[in-house]
């Protein structure tokens, strides 16, 4: 039988990216609205540094997933709840890697190279091309309504199982539950 | 008018059967482009519009002479936003300045194909000695003139106020030409 708890490294991934990630949201939105100054170009650098970092950590993320297999979900959750959560999560880690490819996409096509900390320069993987550049700030800004809507209904899900069915799903993946490496 | 005249009375009095001078540049096939560095990251712009006269012989390259006046409201710095904004008053202020103006002083062909040009830039009120070197590259009855030189953007107060540090927008701004000219 698996285990009831996740692993230390998936609960610190887990929760890293979180805040990562809604500081990416955060700044994201409010860096778009800002008239140009230096520092918006500041903010824009900061924001695509961390992007590609949480690119980089859900890579390894993922790759923690498939070597160790998380908890399975209580038997009493109905076969259609179960299937809509790992729906949920499945989408979540598509939104995760689709969401930063698409800022790098877009900075390439709009020819603002992405220069990691200002050390390590990632390859532009497209030429600069202004309409292609609109389109992916669009499909940029889309994908991250849709993770908003997606994030509502995983935080929602958790609250409900911790404070409606009073079960162990979130308790499990806070940090100090940690029974096993 | 008076240059013109002068211009003529020379054209009729030396023969034209040996030289050839390229004269008429083709807009099209010539560019003004420049590199700055955003958190030391480089990013390509350019002017769309820009007018130039030039005079150049390779037999006579010392003669040889070149004006550009370049729009600066035609800037693409590679975002709308950018644009819009280097044409106000703490970059160009495009409404008080509109164009930028290099005009030749001395050319010295330095072997070759090679060749360094001497002038002055003149934007935004201030006027800078520039070393311009260039190669030049005849295919037919068309020459194509390379080059590229670095300017300071303080030199011409071009990013005043809270862009004044160089920490987001560098200080270094390439500038990068290709002149097609023909042969009348
Ligand atoms: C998971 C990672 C990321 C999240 C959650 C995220 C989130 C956001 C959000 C919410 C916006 C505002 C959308 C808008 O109003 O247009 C935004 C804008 C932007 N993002 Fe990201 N982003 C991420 C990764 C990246 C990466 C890796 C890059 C580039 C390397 C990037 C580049 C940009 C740029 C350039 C904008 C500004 C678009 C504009 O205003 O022109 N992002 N991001």
């Amino acid at each position: 039988m698996a285990s009831h708890h996740y692993t230390s490294t998936a609960k610190a991934l887990h929760w890293l990216m979180a805040a990562l990630l809604f500081g990416l949201l955060a700044l994201g939105f409010y860096m778009h609205d800002l008239p140009l100054s230096p520092e918006k170009l500041q903010l824009y650098s900061w924001h695509k540094w961390a992007g590609v970092s949480a690119f980089l950590l859900v890579l390894f993320r993922l790759l923690w997933r498939v070597t160790h297999r998380p908890p399975a979900l209580p038997e009493t959750m109905p076969k259609l709840v179960q299937f809509a959560a790992h729906a949920g999560h499945f989408g979540l880690y598509v939104l995760m890697i689709a969401i930063p490819l698409s800022g790098w996409l877009m900075s390439s096509a709009k020819g603002f190279q992405t220069v990691w900390f200002g050390v390590l320069p990632i390859p532009d993987l497209l030429d600069k091309n202004k309409e292609v550049g609109d389109l992916l700030q669009t499909v940029h800004m889309s994908l991250n309504l849709l993770f908003i809507a997606v994030l509502a209904g995983h935080i929602g899900a958790a609250l409900k199982h911790h404070f409606v069915d009073k079960d162990d799903i979130l308790i499990r993946m806070a940090p100090r539950h940690s029974k096993e490496k | 008018m008076k240059r013109l005249a002068l211009a003529l009375a020379f054209a009729t009095l030396i023969p034209a059967a040996h030289a050839v001078e390229y004269t008429q540049i083709q807009p099209d096939k010539s560019a003004i482009n420049f590199v700055y560095k955003q958190m030391g990251v480089a990013v390509d712009g350019k002017f769309k519009k820009f007018s130039s006269t030039l005079n150049f012989d390779p037999a006579k390259p010392a003669a040889a002479k070149a004006s550009f006046d370049v729009e600066l409201a035609s800037v693409d710095t590679g975002a709308p936003e950018g644009d819009q904004e280097v044409a106000g008053k703490p970059w160009f202020n495009t409404k008080v300045f509109p164009s930028a103006k290099f005009v030749s002083g001395t050319v010295k062909p330095l072997g070759g194909n090679k060749y360094e040009v001497a002038g002055q830039l003149s934007i935004k009120g201030k006027t800078q000695d520039v070393v311009v070197p260039a190669t030049f590259t005849a295919q037919g009855n068309t020459g194509i003139f390379d080059g590229s030189f670095t300017i300071r953007r303080a030199d011409f107060s071009i990013g005043e106020g809270s862009w004044a540090k160089f920490d987001i927008v560098a200080n270094d701004v390439q500038i990068k030409f290709r002149i097609t000219a023909s042969t009348k």
